[in-house]
């Protein structure tokens, strides 16, 4: 259970998350949308404790996140960005094995090569596997990149794409800054399956910023509506995504589409 | 797998090839000794042998303090280089650029020249200390100066930029000092600013072992931070690296050994920005192969460096500044003008 209480995060004495209480469960996907300068970033990035809010808390199980020492908090928390440039020539296997930094001291022990080479097959890029990481596409790092968090927080005992019958003793918390910002829509597709399928682990807190609606609509459990640094509504899609609010918050029109199954689908005027 | 194996390798025939030079660079000079000669003159260095003879002397007071000393420096130089690139991502900094090198040799300048004057009692570790805090001003001003008065960060251009700027500061001042002193060694402003290794002796070596060899272990402790940084400070960040303390930490090494190497030697240049490139090219940019391999190459290709500096002009000897800047120098602009910065 991943808990924020009334936080609020200035720079140079400008608000750019004012008063944010939200919580996340774990087993749930959760989806934070809204306009550009809305604040997403912002919170993701407090919520994995890049950045400190100064004011409010953020609790992981109860624990106030705030003094968790950076080594403790990488064993369960892994945030996937935009976009990961690296400075010098690291072969693909490097960079994924690095999700594995947080569980060894010296070397690497088999159970992390095992998971690194696991993870790459997951994620279709063991055909990289000693080439320069620079010389991939954006859409290919990005999926060396997602390998490399899930390896951060991926347990040797119990994949996480199975549901533990075990009740871990800590969540793991999965964090996710505009990740399908570079990916074609095959990618963006695939990309949300396999974080819907991590996040049906039991003990696994997900929470994601996405820019479409609709995949927001499609995959989340819950959706946080952000505009101006406050949270608008959360809820799920059908609770949050009316065409009053996207119509205040967006300033586009929508229109309803029903498609099969239920769904909607949105599009706009 | 496969690559550790082949960078296990190379540090091998890296090891092996210092081992090489190391016994050229006793061997020539101005002076050659044969293996004979250098067997000779260690015995003598056993109980109930006979007082060296005066080449004998000179092999072991001279030029084998000074081969030693040349590897350790040498040494000090390459992981410095391996520090400062792996700290500013950056494929193009080292030691002497951000003015590590130059505060270093002005500290221990105004100490010779003030030891001159006001005739102070000097203990072994006084010189080292001096380089020590002026390397570490120099250093904290470029940094200071090349930060951005937006968010607090230092673009590399800057860095560059503001580097040169304190280096010819801090090099005018030691003109200035060289000018005023009477010690005839700080007189020699060819010493301090282009570098050599004709100053060696057994104090230098002890001390330089010290803090190169210190400092390189202690960096290996943090070459996979290190590496975690190479994805950026933020992702470093997400993998567990408390990344201020890594940057103070490493910070502070490099300002250690670099300047305490160049209390001995003054400024070399260059050996810390070529060694890495060579490395990575070899074997990739994994630091904890890196750290150790550019302390091998790097007093590798410093005691070559002395070798062309010492046989060049034979019996005199060149700075063995101007040898590492004559090869540095081309290929600094090559890196530079290979990648692309906007001014």
């Amino acid at each position: 259970m991943l808990q924020a209480s009334n936080i609020t995060f200035r720079v140079n004495g400008k608000a750019l998350i004012s008063d944010v209480s939200v919580s996340f469960a774990p087993g749930k996907l959760h989806l934070i949308i809204g306009p550009n300068g809305a604040g997403k970033s912002t919170l993701i990035k407090v919520l994995a404790r890049l950045l400190r809010s100064q004011d409010g808390k953020v609790e992981y199980e109860g624990e106030d996140v705030r003094d968790a020492s950076e080594a403790d908090l990488a064993r369960r928390r892994a945030v996937l960005s935009q976009a990961v440039e690296v400075a010098f020539p690291l072969t693909t296997r490097e960079v994924v094995m690095m999700g594995r930094y947080p569980h060894f001291g010296g070397r690497p022990g088999p159970a992390d090569e095992k998971i690194t080479d696991e993870l790459m097959e997951l994620f279709d890029v063991t055909e990289f596997s000693a080439r320069n990481y620079q010389t991939l596409s954006g859409g290919e790092r990005q999926r060396v990149n997602f390998a490399r968090v899930l390896a951060q927080l991926w347990r040797a005992d119990s994949g996480p794409l199975s549901t533990s019958s075990l009740t871990p003793s800590t969540c793991r918390y999965l964090f996710l800054d505009e990740p399908l910002t570079f990916l074609d829509i095959r990618h963006q597709i695939e990309f949300m399956k396999k974080v819907r399928d991590f996040t049906d682990a039991s003990d696994v807190v997900t929470v994601g910023v996405v820019h479409d609606l609709n995949l927001a609509a499609r995959f989340a459990d819950q959706i946080v509506l952000l505009n101006d640094g406050r949270v608008v509504s959360t809820g799920t899609a059908a609770e949050v995504l009316t065409a009053f609010r996207i119509r205040e918050v967006f300033g586009v029109e929508p229109i309803f589409v029903p498609v099969n199954q239920g769904g909607i689908h949105l599009i706009f005027d | 797998m496969e690559q550790l194996r082949t960078r296990r390798s190379l540090l091998f025939a890296l090891a092996l090839i210092a081992l090489v030079v190391l016994a050229a660079s006793i061997r020539y000079g101005a002076m050659d000794f044969s293996v004979a000669d250098i067997a000779r003159a260690l015995r003598s260095l056993l109980p109930g042998h006979a007082e060296p003879t005066l080449d004998q002397r000179i092999f072991l007071e001279l030029r084998l303090p000074r081969a030693i000393l040349c590897l350790l420096v040498g040494a000090s130089l390459g992981v410095g280089g391996t520090l400062m690139q792996a700290l500013f991502r950056n494929p193009i900094v080292e030691p002497g650029l951000v003015g590590t090198s130059s505060g270093a040799a002005f500290g221990s300048a105004l100490f010779f020249v003030l030891g001159g004057i006001l005739h102070f009692s000097e203990s072994l570790w006084s010189l080292p200390i001096a380089a020590c805090i002026g390397g570490i001003i120099s250093t904290y001003l470029v940094f200071l100066l090349a930060r951005s008065r937006e968010d607090g960060r230092a673009s590399i251009v800057m860095l560059l930029l503001t580097g040169l700027a304190v280096n010819a500061l801090f090099m005018s001042a030691i003109g200035f000092l060289s000018y005023i002193a009477r010690d005839p060694q700080a007189r020699s402003i060819t010493f301090w600013s282009l570098g050599t290794l004709s100053g060696a002796n057994w104090n230098a070596v002890e001390i330089v072992a010290v803090s190169t060899i210190g400092g390189t272990l202690l960096a290996l402790r943090y070459a996979k931070q290190l590496n975690a940084l190479m994805i950026g400070e933020e992702e470093a960040t997400y993998l567990g690296v408390n990344v201020n303390r890594l940057k103070w930490i490493i910070l502070s090494i490099n300002v250690v050994i670099v300047a305490v190497a160049t209390a001995f030697t003054g400024v070399i240049s260059f050996v810390g920005l070529i060694v890495p490139h060579i490395l990575r090219m070899m074997g990739g940019a994994d630091n904890r192969f890196l750290i150790v391999g550019s302390a091998l190459t790097g007093a590798t290709l410093l005691s070559l460096a002395d070798l062309v500096a010492r046989l060049s002009l034979r019996p005199a000897e060149l700075p063995i500044g101007i040898v590492t800047s004559a090869v540095g120098v081309p290929v600094f602009l090559l890196l530079l003008r290979r990648r692309r910065y906007v001014f």
